[in-house]
């Protein structure tokens, strides 16, 4: 699959028409249904939407750690640096979790072993993937701690010895010691406050250019897709509705949600205007409607859009839009920076 | 290409850096539980009183043989305590004293190497129980479910009647009855912990279902699990000392502690010594255990820092 000759656009992830199911007893939640993307070696891509939109049960796919049961992954391959990850057992895949791609976890509080000091943890990951003694794979923990800004010497303490800021870098340092091709970041600063999520988002950054690691940045945060990705691929009911690169999405804007999405920030030029929340829920994941999943909240929406499944436009050779209402070519929205 | 890159630096800066990092590695763990441990009186009181049990019995296995506490002197029946005999003379004119420091070899041992053989054992299960779930849970929680349902004492003396009353059959008729608890107990333990986020945290870096459950649950179940043991070792000297009594123990003549007070039940009103002394010992262990016990659990937790 991998042509190693060509470095400089070596897809390193590749998602084809993914579907996840999570099966209860009632009722079956449909979480993932139909996403398909790339990423490039070294580029990052941020998966935007509101929660329950199928976000991180896409990473979870993505490293073949959907829970099942309930999970059940309907279709779809995943390719990791040439393994197909849904097709491998369970030894090859402890294989390559970690080494070829790692993930950042939410909540930096009890993602962490609470009884084990943080140098060892960090360890722990390098000695799975890399031949190497205790000791080596403990200087390598300390190097690790230092690279993310914590003192060597803090190695033997134990996480709860730690700030939230602190703990959610000694997470990036277990993920990147064995320096994974592929780095999945699930809202890693959602339980930081503002300051420290600068700092941590920063130090992803430049981790990132200096290992030459693709991202896949999760986040309901617009700002920090803004500041950290390259791509953007909207989410919505288990969908990419609206699929570029960041110019594209943010400039251009094309999905009703996405408008939508930018309408709901604040702004600070703007005081005293009101914020233009989108209408109604997030669509029930256990009863999705026949047509466009967005409809029922879209002001554009006809009944061609909740009838029959929405079409995909291409707007350039990088820019997708899943919207039934690009059938009519004079279409367009209203735009969010007229509302502003 | 950078991958490459970054192991060559690290190998390059293995040396330089083994020198550095032993300076930061394992000031943790063991010492740090220790202090804590130290400013606990109680703990401390019952990890002595531990110590002296044990001195008493590297004493016994020095300085008295079987002999000392065999030999009948019936000239020297009932005395006492004196300054010859400190705990005084039994029915048959043995030293008393000699007898109960003999008798640590058995109860200490019986305490601790039956709840070892029931913590390793039901740990293990139960361990696997609450982890991996489904048909392994079922088959073996019912299987200690069974196990359970069979009063210790009974199924003491069902092992001890079948293979014969020896010490080892006695150590390992205890050590079977404490392995159900020991299942419940670290399964409902790792139940509670298997469902945290650093489980998840530790598949995305690959680690195996069998590592994960043991060395990343298993530490944080561990603590009831200690207090657990420490208590049951007090039952468990208590359960071998039982079984002695009705004889189901260690064979008679041996100075158990059980087997003791069962001699010297007899002549209650004529020689309460006889009983009173062995009966001491045995409080004294399972006191000493306990207070241990509790201390360990708060000593253990890295949680609790003051």
């Amino acid at each position: 699959m991998i042509d190693e000759s060509t470095t400089n656009s070596e897809v390193v992830l590749e998602v084809e028409d993914l579907v996840v199911h999570y099966e209860l007893k009632n009722e079956t939640v449909k979480a993932v249904n139909g996403v398909s993307f790339s990423l490039t070696k070294g580029r990052s891509i941020g998966l935007v939407g509101e929660t329950g939109a199928g976000k991180t049960t896409t990473a979870l796919a993505i490293m073949n750690l959907v829970p099942k049961p309930p999970g059940v992954i309907k279709s779809g391959t995943i390719d990791v640096c040439g393994y197909k990850m849904l097709e491998l057992k369970p030894k090859q895949l402890e294989k390559i979790r970690g080494k070829e791609i790692s993930m950042i976890f939410q909540d930096p509080m009890t993602s962490l072993n609470p009884v084990i000091p943080v140098g060892d943890q960090i360890a722990e990951s390098v000695r799975l993937h890399e031949n190497v003694s205790a000791s080596q794979a403990y200087d390598r923990a300390v190097e690790m701690l230092e690279l993310v800004g914590i003192p060597g010497e803090r190695a033997g303490e134990y996480p709860h010895q730690f700030s939230g800021g602190m703990r959610q870098r000694v997470l990036i340092a277990i993920a990147l010691a064995c320096n994974p091709r592929i780095l999945i970041a699930d809202e890693p600063t959602t339980a930081l406050d503002v300051t420290i999520q600068a700092q941590v988002l920063n130090m992803i950054n430049d981790l990132k250019k200096k290992f030459g690691t693709a991202l896949i940045m999760i986040t309901h945060d617009l700002g920090v897709v803004a500041k950290m990705c390259d791509d953007v691929a909207v989410m919505y009911a288990g969908r990419i509705v609206e699929k570029g690169t960041l110019e594209d999405v943010f400039n251009d804007t094309k999905h009703p949600y996405t408008e939508g999405l930018f309408n709901s920030l604040p702004d600070i030029s703007k005081k005293g205007t009101d914020l233009k929340p989108i209408p109604g829920q997030i669509a029930d994941p256990t009863r999705l409607p026949e047509g466009c999943a967005f409809a029922p909240r879209c002001r554009y929406a006809t009944d061609a859009c909740r009838e029959k499944p929405p079409t995909i436009h291409q707007i350039s050779p990088t820019h997708f839009v899943e919207c039934t209402a690009y059938d009519d070519p004079g279409f367009h929205i209203e735009g969010w920076q007229n509302h502003g | 290409m950078s991958r490459e890159q970054m192991t060559a630096v690290t190998q390059k800066q293995g040396q330089s850096a083994t020198l550095a990092s032993r300076r930061y590695k394992k000031k943790s763990g063991f010492v740090e539980s220790w202090n804590r441990l130290k400013t606990n009186p109680g703990a401390m009181f019952g990890l002595i009183v531990l110590i002296i049990m044990v001195l008493l019995m590297i004493y016994s296995f020095l300085f008295i043989t079987k002999d000392d506490v065999m030999a009948i002197n019936s000239g020297n029946r009932f005395k006492p305590p004196s300054a010859q005999h400190p705990f005084g003379t039994d029915s048959m004119g043995r030293d008393l004293f000699k007898r109960t420091i003999y008798g640590t070899r058995y109860s200490l041992t019986v305490g601790f190497f039956s709840v070892a053989f029931g913590f390793i054992v039901g740990v293990f299960f139960g361990t696997i129980a609450g982890y991996f779930g489904g048909w392994v849970e079922e088959i073996i929680m019912r299987v200690s479910d069974v196990m359970a349902s069979i009063p210790g004492m009974l199924l003491g003396m069902v092992i001890v009647a079948v293979m014969g009353p020896s010490f080892l059959n006695l150590l390992l008729a205890i050590g079977i009855s404490n392995i159900s608890g020991f299942v419940r107990m670290a399964r409902a333990s790792v139940l509670s912990v298997k469902g945290s986020e650093f489980v998840e945290a530790a598949r995305a870096i690959g680690m195996s279902e069998m590592r994960i459950a043991f060395s990343q649950v298993l530490p944080n179940s561990l603590s009831p699990l200690i207090v657990t043991a420490t208590a049951r070792i007090a039952t468990s000297v208590l359960a071998a000392a039982g079984l002695s009594f009705i004889g189901f123990g260690v064979p008679v003549p041996l100075p158990e502690w059980g087997a003791l007070i069962s001699d010297g039940r007899s002549y209650l009103s004529l020689a309460p010594h006889l009983t009173l002394f062995p009966g001491i010992f045995i409080m004294l262990v399972t006191f000493a255990c306990s207070l241990l016990g509790d201390g360990l659990r708060d000593a253990l937790d890295p949680k609790l820092k003051q």
